[in-house]
């Protein structure tokens, strides 16, 4: 049983859905970002974050998986400061959404002066509001970039035990963990983190405060990245226990503070849920059992019926 | 005479003439208004029991009010005093923050209701039926109607205020907000989101507006009637929640299940057997004589929605093919049988 704590499904297919059901994800949570392609439009903006709190919700219960999402203004469209002043008037009315577990992704890109405002004003309401934050580090200056963001969470009076701080890699974990803060990894190939070098990570640090993620976007990447990771390190002989909190438990102790997220959404779902759209086809109920490998039978069936 | 039978007037009577046959034994809407007379008797028995507990006339939103505070525990105050700060300060910020605390604040249980609770809500608004409500969606809607309630002003607006709650809303949200319907300021100004609710690909919202719900009876034309109809059958929803089916069913829609049959038919696929029931008036007209007697060949389900069909036409032919399903046609007679009871037989 996993929670993917970071999955961009706007970009995703159903046989996607279907893997990671397979895999054993039972929820998972869909940051706000940018969606590969810079948005002009204020309404662009908020249709988008409708679906993010309508539409996918609904497709991911189709396949018996509970979707959770985070809002915010991402920091690249942060610098568009027409779109973000129009945004920011619109968040805090979707930050009340049902399901609505954080504030993020935000944080920095090239951390410009428009990036550092929007990353403040949207700490500032997910004090207000009594929200967790889902802070995304910058691909470049990376160590430093990670370092300023939580120098400003601070600032912003944020308590880090209801901060994650994603994309980590080697370079930033120690000061990410000694600071209180939670350290997300994704396991995205190429870019950010593979799953072997995860796998010696929980060697060295332990679970405690350690989420893992696919990231999975529009991108080269892998939306069985947990189921992956959790199988790789049981296979290298990392400690059950520590698999699960980083596969699972983690994520729902920080985006559960939220009081959006709670295990029995998954664990104990009305039998066929009308009003939250929601397939119940949990694992308690023998449902499924979870595959790594389930693959849609589609792809090799000639017959489309 | 109620707004719902002068609304049934208008939409039925060019068919009136065309139906020869009308079923008297399934509780049909037909039989539901029939049913408000003693619906009426029902809430004056209600009201001498209550003794001044129950206002003369009660209006949706007290009832929802009543509804909510019963079962709010602990947050009843806290509901009161938000649905009546709403309906004195016109705060749409306030507005938006209550639709957003309801659930965290109220849970999300069902709307716990008795029979006398649906029967007052009968009296309230003809066709309303709140079975199926959640806790917080009835506040939701309770917290909308008192925001305009007793002030013209702002019940004008409601249109432009209802596009912009749909327009953010989340999935459960939308939910409550559709369901609300039949109950808000000029209902008819919200056909264009009643349009995008329709178009919706969430069944559940879907199916907010379609069942249980006075809306569609009482606003739509025939036309949106039909796709919302036909819409039902192709996402494998069901018709017999639909509040007044019998009385807006007409001869395009019944031309159309018919084609629609055909078309399922002869691709191999399954066909609901409640599409009968738009049928079953036209059959005659339509000559779906041929279609009906293969029907009654096919599964428990389908067999007894043939013999209801055929059982609302009193002419030679259908009385033949009833023959063929003389303990169908004789559960029908007694009212053992009925459109609302038809999943209770085996569908394959
Ligand atoms: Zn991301």
């Amino acid at each position: 049983m996993y929670i993917d704590p970071h999955a961009h499904m706007v970009s995703r297919t159903t046989d996607d859905y279907e893997a990671m059901a397979a895999s054993g994800v039972v929820a998972l949570v869909e940051p706000a970002f940018w969606v590969g392609q810079p948005r002009t439009f204020v309404g662009t903006y908020v249709d988008y974050l409708s679906s993010l709190v309508g539409w996918e919700r609904f497709r991911a219960g189709q396949f018996g998986i509970r979707h959770y999402c985070t809002v915010g203004l991402n920091s690249k469209e942060a610098n568009n400061e027409a779109l973000a002043e129009g945004v920011m008037e619109w968040l805090p009315r979707f930050a009340m959404k049902e399901g609505v577990v954080a504030i993020g992704e935000i944080g920095y890109d090239e951390q410009t002066p428009l990036e550092d405002k929007y990353f403040r004003a949207q700490l500032a309401l997910a004090v207000e509001l009594s929200l967790p934050v889902m802070v995304h580090t910058p691909h470049r200056d990376k160590k430093r970039g990670t370092s300023r963001s939580m120098d400003v969470c601070e600032e912003m009076g944020l308590d880090p035990s209801w901060v994650v701080i994603d994309h980590n890699n080697e370079e930033t974990v120690r000061e990410t963990l000694d600071r209180g803060y939670y350290a997300g990894f994704s396991i995205y190939p190429s870019t950010k983190m593979g799953n072997a070098r995860m796998v010696e990570l929980l060697a060295q640090y332990g679970g405690e405060r350690i989420i893992v993620d696919s990231a999975c976007d529009w991108g080269i990447s892998d939306c069985l990245g947990v189921a992956k990771t959790a199988h790789l390190a049981l296979a290298r002989g990392i400690d059950p226990e520590v698999v699960r909190q980083v596969t699972y438990a983690n994520a729902l102790a920080v985006y559960g503070k939220s009081g959006q997220m709670n295990e029995a959404d998954w664990l104990d779902p009305p039998a066929v849920d009308q009003r939250t759209l929601f397939a119940g086809n949990s694992i308690l109920r023998g449902g499924r059992e979870p595959r790594i490998d389930a693959a849609p039978a589609r792809r090799d069936d000639l017959i489309i019926e | 005479m109620t707004a719902l039978s002068v609304v049934c007037r208008r939409s039925v009577k060019k068919m009136v003439a065309t139906v020869p046959h009308e079923d008297k034994t399934a509780p049909t809407f037909r039989q539901a208004i029939h049913l408000g007379r003693v619906t009426t008797a029902r809430y004056s028995e209600i009201q001498s029991i209550h003794e001044g507990g129950v206002p003369p006339m009660d209006t949706p939103l007290t009832l929802l009010r009543t509804w909510v505070v019963r079962q709010a525990g602990d947050q009843a105050a806290w509901f009161e005093s938000q649905v009546d700060a709403l309906s004195a300060i016109d705060d749409t910020q306030q507005l938006h923050r209550f639709l957003g605390l309801a659930p965290r604040r109220l849970g999300r249980a069902d709307l716990a209701l008795s029979l006398d609770d649906v029967v007052l809500a009968q009296a309230a608004h003809a066709g309303w039926n709140p079975r199926g409500w959640s806790l917080d969606g009835a506040a939701r809607v309770a917290a909308l109607i008192a925001f305009d309630a007793g002030n013209p002003e702002r019940g004008v607006a409601f249109q432009t205020r209802f596009h912009d709650l749909v327009r953010t809303a989340d999935a459960r949200e939308l939910v409550a907000l559709y369901r609300g319907l039949a109950l808000y300021p000029n209902p008819d100004s919200l056909d264009a989101d009643v349009g995008e609710g329709l178009r919706s690909n969430m069944r559940a919202v879907f199916e907010s507006i379609v069942h249980a719900n006075p809306y569609p009876y009482a606003h739509f034309d025939t036309h949106r009637f039909n796709h919302m109809v036909l819409k039902a059958l192709f996402v494998g929803s069901t018709l017999a929640p639909i509040v007044g089916f019998d009385e807006r069913t007409n001869p395009e829609l019944a031309g159309i299940l018919l084609d629609y049959a055909d078309e399922r038919r002869a691709a191999g696929r399954p066909i609901s057997p409640e599409l009968w029931r738009g049928i079953a008036p036209f059959i005659d007209v339509l000559d779906a004589y041929p279609a009906l007697a293969r029907v009654l060949k096919g599964s428990p389900r389908e067999r007894a929605a043939a013999t209801l069909a055929l059982r609302q036409i009193d002419s030679p032919d259908a009385r033949r093919l009833l023959t063929s399903v003389p303990e169908l046609a004789d559960l029908a007679a007694v009212g053992a049988l009925h459109w609302n009871n038809l999943h209770r037989y085996e569908a394959a």
